[in-house]
């Protein structure tokens, strides 16, 4: 595990995110409207879907899908819908952004 | 910050709601003590009747667990009645000993059984109906006793009288008035009710006083009735009403009137000190029901919140009996009078009576025996005053075919087994509905589709859940308000955001949430989406369209499919193509290995299963404008063939549709719109099913709208007829724009038309000329220099990051 460089802070739109592709998985990270970033298996626990080309608010991201809410803070399905994605380590700094892949 | 102490008098319904209310909204503002007089955790009250008939346990009905309370802080005191408020120190004190300190105060102390002051009243063996107490001293008495006699013919007389006879007692139900459930039924409907009752084996005495109660070793024997007549009694029920218990309210001075007396934020006259429930007074009414009891408990808890949000204005309710097997349902003023109208149906061999009361084109009142399916969507155009002469003369017959498709074409929930499928999109059968509604207690549309799905994809089954809930539920249900909220982030209408987005001029979505205090910092999935298209709609060429508040559909231009893949559909006006076209397409889809091409419904070519990255390239090579296919916007118009080349058309169809879709090309609406144009009445090209149907005959063109081929198969309307292309297009424009302007987001033309009326269309339309030539210059504004999007994509290409996978 490492932390690797992924991309300029700016370069993810507030309330959005980018998709990076991994050798072994893809992740979401995604970007708050107060800057904070998190990062997520760019999977849905419902049904696989595609998370980083979800609606961001709050700390929360809405499944391009069917609309299931995932917590970017711990990939906890909103209830009363089960289920959790795995979350990455992530960090800002001097306006560049890692993964800890 | 250090948590305020909030406490709650009352460990019933109505003010447990507030605590659930209060968390969801505000969970960390209190520290909450409750304070219950009853040894169990918070029940369902309404549910005591199907406990006592055996339908149901304690354990089915109660709410909330004391691992709930436990989970969320709430300390709590059971079997503690508070008896002493000192609101000087602000403190509580209960019976027990138990006491706790208030910054605020919530009283919820419900009502009791109104007991008649008659010689006898407090003999063993005479009860109330009110709580857990109460029914398992029931079911205890029918185990020794043979003679039940209840006192009252309403709503909770009956449910007890039913239950009592399937505990196997002999019942008699006595009753002052000469039919039953006066209060909520005509003497024609209360005789019916009153006709199958006793079929199940129920006795009733009606017109008569009740003077005493006979005891025998101090239990009570038998009733006595001012005309003389005597029967045998070893179980008395009272139901003759319940009164709002404030006793403990008075005693601490708070100002009450038969009621605890609040203002609508259920504030009473101690600032600090909040009340709801049976037990309050609010504009001189007090409610039994629990429907009300939500609406003020959603209230209170905005205002507890320090939100200081919504006002409750007083409720109207609706009644349904909790008896098996018999469908009876009322809502307002059933009685009517002078300056009132009756629609009524009367089927005395079928056990069928409908009544509906009218005054000023609107229902006030109705009354339904027999058969209640459609007693939600009365009860729904009253609360909404809607006027009913466009649909009068079947109003009768009720609204026909709730949803035709993915629920075996059925509209009477009543009709359905327990194991047929109510919501075809996830799977959901009606018992299951039915189970998670006792079990968990929800009491609204939205409690049912988050905990079971039903309703929660399409849409198409939300009639019959509807349906179920009231059945379930009777008098608990309280259909939903149309003017709803956006979502949960605000407490405005749709309609008051649009008008304060124009008023205040309001350019982004940031001012827009700020100037209207939307309650979260950045809004959810629901409201962003909405708020965009408001924004952009009202104020073209000046609002900032937001792409992040756009649906992904809409933010890349083109459709996300189950795989994360999409599909790209291009333009081809009116359905016509060339061979140029689709060369290009085939080449397109060779060199982007695009696994599907398939030809859609709306008379183009689908390239499926795109990859995000591939989209750009394949834009620029294609080089064919954005079909629009993904977007609430205008989507095809559909054509036949025409007078061009078909031996009956009448009109040339092709160019008109081509001529509309170049016309309305980019425009954003509230949902996707869709437009067809035929050529004679044959109607080739479906013109009846869309949001915009022209037929062409022989002297002009026909327009229809508000048509709809999807979940519920709605026919289009006939607007009116014009001569010449260029009126339907000025037509069809000012429609759409009007729509554009003032339907709510994600409302079909169809679900707008419905709310509004055909007549106010007409009126805009037709009967206004310069309005509708305004209309569609208003439009024509709106859509003045846009540009496909692709193409714009293709040339931004290095603005659009999005569109690049990152790859580490």
């Amino acid at each position: 595990m490492s932390w690797t460089k992924v991309c300029p802070l700016t370069e993810i739109p507030k309330l959005g995110s980018r998709l990076v592709r991994t050798e072994k998985v893809d992740i979401g990270v995604f970007r708050t409207e107060d800057d904070r970033v998190f990062a997520l298996n760019n999977s849905c626990p419902h049904k696989g879907g595609p998370l980083s080309q979800g609606i961001v608010y709050g700390d929360k991201v809405a499944c391009p899908l069917h609309s299931w809410k995932i917590s970017l803070v711990d990939g906890k399905a909103e209830e009363p819908d089960v289920g959790q994605t795995a979350c990455y380590a992530v960090k800002v700094e001097d306006g560049m952004v890692y993964l800890e892949v | 910050m250090k948590k305020m102490n909030l406490v709650v008098v009352g460990n019933g319904m109505a003010g447990m709601r507030v605590v659930e209310e209060l968390l969801k909204i505000a969970p960390d503002i209190y520290h909450i003590t409750v304070f219950g007089d009853e040894p169990y955790p918070n029940y369902n009250r309404i549910m005591l009747s199907p406990v006592l008939a055996n339908e149901q346990t304690i354990d089915d009905i109660i709410l909330n667990t004391r691992e709930w309370y436990a989970e969320n802080n709430i300390t709590l005191h059971t079997s503690a009645r508070v008896n002493k408020i000192d609101r000087k120190n602000r403190v509580v004190y209960a019976e027990d000993g138990t006491s706790a300190e208030y910054d605020r105060l919530l009283l919820a102390t419900g009502s009791k059984p109104f007991m008649l002051p008659i010689p006898g009243a407090d003999l063993q063996g005479v009860l109330g109906y009110r709580d857990i107490k109460d029914t398992n001293d029931m079911i205890e008495a029918a185990k020794q006793y043979k003679h039940a006699v209840v006192i009252g013919g309403g709503l909770l007389g009956l449910e007890a009288a039913n239950g009592l006879k399937i505990q196997g007692m002999d019942v008699t139900v006595v009753h002052k008035n000469e039919w039953l459930l006066e209060r909520q039924l005509d003497k024609t409907a209360g005789k019916m009710l009153q006709k199958s009752l006793e079929s199940k084996g129920l006795q009733f005495l009606l017109k008569k006083d009740t003077e005493t109660l006979i005891g025998k070793d101090g239990r009570v024997a038998g009733v006595k009735f001012k005309d003389g007549q005597e029967i045998p009694a070893d179980l008395v029920v009272m139901a003759v009403g319940i009164r709002p218990n404030y006793a403990l309210a008075e005693s601490a001075g708070i100002h009450c009137n038969r009621g605890i007396v609040v203002n609508d934020t259920m504030q009473t006259y101690d600032p600090r000190i909040y009340a709801v429930g049976e037990c309050v007074s609010h504009r001189g009414t007090s409610y039994g029901l629990v429907a009300p009891l939500f609406e003020m408990a959603k209230v209170c808890a905005t205002h507890l919140a320090n939100f200081g949000i919504g006002l409750y204005k007083g409720s109207v309710t609706s009644t349904k009996l909790k008896v098996t097997g018999i469908d009876l349902f009322s809502a307002g003023d059933f009685s009517g009078g002078e300056d009132t109208e009756e629609i009524v149906l009367h089927d005395a061999v079928g056990g069928v009576y409908k009544k509906l009361v009218i005054k000023d084109d609107k229902i006030i009142g109705s009354v339904l025996y027999g058969d209640t399916t459609d007693g939600a969507w009365y009860f729904q155009m009253l609360r909404d005053s809607k006027p009913i002469h466009e649909i009068r003369d079947h109003l009768m017959f009720g609204q026909d075919s709730l949803g035709n498709t993915g629920h075996q074409g059925q509209d009477k929930a009543a009709a359905m087994t327990d194991e047929m499928e109510v919501c075809g999109c996830n799977g959901v059968c009606k018992g299951t509905i039915v189970k998670a509604i006792q079990e968990k207690g929800l009491f609204t549309i939205d409690d049912v589709k988050k905990q079971t799905k039903a309703g929660s994809s399409c849409g198409s089954c939300t009639g019959l859940v509807e349906q179920i809930l009231a059945s379930t539920l009777g008098g608990g249900y309280a259909p939903p308000s149309t003017s709803k909220s956006v979502c949960g982030c605000t407490d405005k209408s749709h309609e008051v955001v649009r008008e304060e987005i124009r008023k205040n001029k309001y350019l982004n979505i940031p001012d827009a949430m700020k100037g209207m205090g939307w309650n979260t910092p950045n809004g959810c999935a629901t409201c962003r989406p909405a708020l965009n298209y408001y924004l952009i709609s009202t104020w073209p060429h000046e609002a900032k369209d937001d792409p992040q508040s756009r649906f992904i559909n809409e933010r890349v231009h083109a459709n996300i499919q189950k795989d994360g893949t999409y599909s790209v559909i291009p333009r081809m006006y009116g359905g016509v193509t060339s061979s140029d076209q689709l060369r290009k397409i085939a080449d397109v889809a060779d060199k982007y290995k695009v696994p599907m091409v398939k030809v859609t419904g709306g008379q183009r070519i689908d390239l499926l299963g795109v990859k995000k990255e591939d989209l750009t390239s394949m834009w620029a090579d294609l080089d064919m404008p954005s079909g629009y296919a993904y977007g609430k916007s205008i989507r095809t118009v559909k054509t036949c063939v025409g007078s061009e080349f078909c031996r009956f058309g009448t009109q040339n169809s092709t160019q008109l549709g081509i001529d509309i879709e170049k016309a309305f090309d980019h425009m954003w609406a509230p949902h996707k719109v869709k437009f067809a144009v035929s050529g004679c009445p044959r109607n080739c090209a479906e013109s009846g099913i869309k949001d915009v149907g022209v037929i062409g005959v022989d002297s002009g063109w026909e327009i229809y709208v508000g048509g709809n081929g999807g979940i519920k198969t709605e026919v289009a309307q006939f607007l009116c007829k014009v001569k010449t292309a260029e009126e339907v297009i000025e037509y069809s424009g000012a429609f759409i724009q009007i729509y554009r302007e003032e339907a709510r987001y994600l409302d079909r033309t169809v679900h707008w038309i419905e709310r509004v009326g055909l007549d106010y269309v007409k009126k805009r339309i037709l009967e206004d000329a310069e309005g509708r030539r305004a209309a569609h210059e208003r439009l024509l504004y709106a859509l003045q220099g846009s540009v496909d999007p692709w193409a714009d994509r293709v040339k931004k290409r290095d603005e659009h990051k999005e569109f690049d996978t990152i790859t580490v």
